[in-house]
């Protein structure tokens, strides 16, 4: 079938099974814009291009299927690097299309010319520069693979507007259907080694601490439901970080929640204690170890991970098995078979002390005061369906809901937990809403990243994609505020957002929301009721906090997990 | 800049994918993640690969993680880890000579009749010789002819593929 490179894009699009693009058109895409008109596909038009890179992400993570962002060349390129660095960071499956000056103009300088496959080198799993139009279902055939397979990660495919222009003879091609992928430089292993395998159950099955340390790669590998089977199978606790979250429910009585930085007291000794650590799709990040060389000091290593690169990366391991968590952990089950661990007994109790001593906690407001916003996440969380997904922006607010919120199954929790990307919530729950309309969607943020990327609530309520946003408003950029109060003298440097303006109620209205303020405790809960209520337009509840509340626990930068702060009242009730 | 000791170095054949920007996206990776090339030699084996021998600091980065940072890239199809003892290693020198006193070029000639190096030409006070060897031969030849004026030099870089057993 003869058509032209743009054509053939959409065509390769609807091949791989896309349902939603994300994107913005301009100048050096426009005659692949020409194409979405009749393509069989929705298409979301964006308010900046970063959310539609943030949205691709959100609906990659909801939905379990690859996420697709198409934007011009120049401008439009950079700005999708950010999300691409995010999704580079966080495994996010993520197809990027860019626009390109022509092809005969690439290294003149021309008009929004930048060399985006060079600058999105260092932040994608791969990417094409294409020059023959007849390439065009291949590389896309390529992309879709390299993105979700193996280790997943972000692809980019760079267009030139000479292939892709139908009033440009460069842009004839004959459509050919893509044939299997010949990559002989990418060839993920998914089974691990038996010997390895049986290496690791012998210390499992002989470890009186152990722990599993589970990450973000057991729900790319989509194991939870082998990490609930090994975790009951040997009765060994869990930790799930900050990426894992939803992986083994929190109800759960073997899951011990979120370990790290903002981890609560008994995730973060556990692992600090345990004589095993039982590493599933997790990678040592610092914000997990603390200070590196006081890491977890007696415990021997189980370190399975697909991608080969984080095995040793960070810290050495007893057992390193490059596999995928799902085939890996049933490996483990089979070779585990009627075997029994040893007696775990003493360990689960010092568990059970710590939790009662140490629970996560915070000291209810005082009368007439302004709300906390940890109360406001536990209403939140009670009053919504328990499969509520939830998207979360970068900073206290992000760290509140992941101890706070209670995720029962996979999938439901999406932050920005490797790039740390500000203002990643609200485009990342509109595509998540998109890629799962039925399901309720809360975006939990902070006004510092609100102020970022509330203009996608436009594309929100203009696209009928109706979330909903928790603001919690403090007037402060509060983990840089935390951390000038507790490391740098209580000296606040432009961390005050107090105003007086946005007027966050008419900035949402404008943007075609339903906008409600909560100052009174009283009001909380009615509010989240009329908000949940809501499901023909985005709604945005502003809930004005406590300024200068604290996120605890707190393990200070460069310091030994061991060295944990609770908060300042825990300290002293377990003091007496 | 110092040149490392082989000692402290080791020697990367990787076989890569003859396509557009793979040489970028190789020095990328050795700049972002902060490992050091010492050399690095490149060019096409046929119409689909291409070979690439690199010499790596090996105290910038234990060589396990520059070997696997490699392997993650797409177009990177294989890589073997030379040992000095395993290796078959070749490289190749062009030097010009400042010689004003023709009296000294029989001595010269001499010297780089020693090393089977050639002189490719003298001419008005000049001399250009050229050596392929092993990486430390070149070495060796440029610390001899360095008291007689170097006034420029070129080194390929070395290659390397496994030696026949």
């Amino acid at each position: 079938m003869n058509m032209d490179g743009g054509q053939a894009l959409l065509k390769a699009l609807e091949f791989e099974g896309v349902e939603v693009v994300f994107g913005y058109p301009g100048g050096a895409i426009l005659p692949v814009y020409d194409s979405v008109i009749d393509a069989g596909l929705r298409h979301v038009l964006v308010r900046h291009e970063q959310g539609a890179g943030h949205m691709a992400s959100g609906y990659a993570h909801a939905t379990g299927k690859p996420g697709v962002v198409m934007v011009t060349s120049g401008p439009a390129a950079t700005n999708i690097v950010t999300p691409l660095a995010d999704a580079y960071l966080d495994s996010v499956p993520l197809v990027a299309i860019t626009g390109q000056v022509p092809y005969g103009l690439i290294g003149t300088d021309a008009f929004q010319e930048t060399d985006t496959t060079g600058i999105t080198m260092s932040v994608t799993k791969h990417n094409y520069l294409v020059s023959d139009p007849n390439d065009i279902p291949q590389v896309v055939h390529e992309a879709f693979h390299i993105a979700t397979h193996g280790r997943p990660g972000p692809v980019l495919i760079d267009l030139p507007k000479n292939i892709t222009d139908a009033m440009n003879p460069d842009s004839a091609m004959t459509w050919k259907d893509p044939v299997a992928v010949d990559l002989p430089g990418f060839q993920p292993v998914l089974d691990g080694k038996p010997e390895d395998v049986a290496a690791a159950v012998e210390l499992m099955l002989s470890a009186t601490r152990p722990v599993i340390y589970a990450g973000g790669g057991i729900l790319k590998s989509r194991a939870a439901e082998e990490l609930r089977a090994l975790a009951e199978k040997l009765n060994i606790p869990v930790v799930t970080t900050l990426m894992a979250r939803g992986a083994l429910p929190d109800s759960h009585e073997l899951n011990l929640g979120m370990p790290g930085m903002h981890g609560n007291y008994t995730a973060i000794m556990a692992m600090q204690e345990a004589d095993l650590l039982i590493a599933l799709g997790s990678r040592f990040d610092d914000r997990v170890t603390g200070k590196l060389d006081s890491f977890a000091p007696d415990a021997k290593i189980v370190h399975v991970d697909i991608d080969p690169a984080e095995l040793g990366k960070i810290r050495a391991a007893d057992v390193a098995i490059r596999g995928d968590a799902k085939r890996v952990i049933a490996a483990m089950l089979d070779e585990i078979g009627s075997a029994t661990a040893v007696d775990h007994g003493a360990w689960r109790s010092t568990l059970s002390g710590w939790q009662e001593n140490y629970p996560l906690a915070y000291e209810d407001a005082e009368p007439g005061g302004k709300l906390k916003p940890q109360m406001v996440l536990e209403r939140l969380r009670d009053l919504s369906p328990e499969d509520t997904i939830v998207a979360s922006g970068v900073g206290q607010h992000q760290m509140w809901a992941s101890q706070y919120w209670k995720f029962d199954h996979p999938y439901t929790w999406l932050n920005s937990g490797g790039l740390g990307t500000m203002g990643y919530s609200i485009p990342a729950a509109i595509g998540a809403k998109a890629g799962m309309p039925d399901r309720t969607v809360w975006a939990v943020d902070g006004d510092g990243c609100f102020q970022m990327t509330c203009q996608e609530l436009i594309t929100a309520a203009v696209e009928r994609i109706p979330i909903k946003v928790a603001l919690l408003n403090n007037s402060y950029l509060g983990m840089v505020r935390q951390w000038q109060e507790m490391f740098y003298d209580n000296r606040y440097s432009e961390v005050d957002l107090s105003g007086p303006v946005p007027d966050y109620i008419k900035l949402s209205e404008a943007m075609g929301c339903v906008a409600i303020r909560v100052e009174d405790p009283d009001e909380v809960e009615a509010a989240i009721e009329r908000a949940n209520a809501i499901n023909d337009r985005p709604v945005v509840v502003e809930f004005v906090t406590e300024s200068e509340e604290n996120v605890y626990p707190m393990v200070p930068g460069g310091k030994s997990n061991s060295d944990v702060v609770v908060p300042p009242f825990q300290e002293k009730e377990n003091a007496r | 800049m110092k040149r490392s000791t082989l000692a402290s170095t080791h020697t990367l054949a990787v076989l890569v994918e003859n396509k557009a920007g793979v040489l970028a996206r190789v020095a990328g990776l050795f700049a972002r993640r902060g490992f050091n090339i010492e050399s690095l030699a490149v060019a096409p084996t046929d119409d689909r690969f291409s070979r690439i021998t690199i010499v790596v600091d090996a105290e910038s980065a234990p060589i396990d993680q520059i070997v696997k940072q490699l392997d993650k890239l797409i177009n990177v199809v294989g890589i073997t880890e030379l040992s000095p003892g395993s290796a078959a290693l070749r490289e190749m020198v062009l030097v010009r000579l400042a010689l004003p006193d023709a009296n000294r070029v029989a001595e010269v000639e001499a010297l780089v009749a020693g090393f089977s190096a050639s002189v490719l030409n003298v001419e008005g006070g000049q001399m250009m010789i050229s050596l392929s060897s092993h990486p430390e031969d070149l070495d060796d030849l440029l610390a001899q002819l360095q008291p007689f004026g170097i006034e420029e030099l070129q080194r390929t870089g070395a290659i390397a593929i496994p030696r026949i057993d």
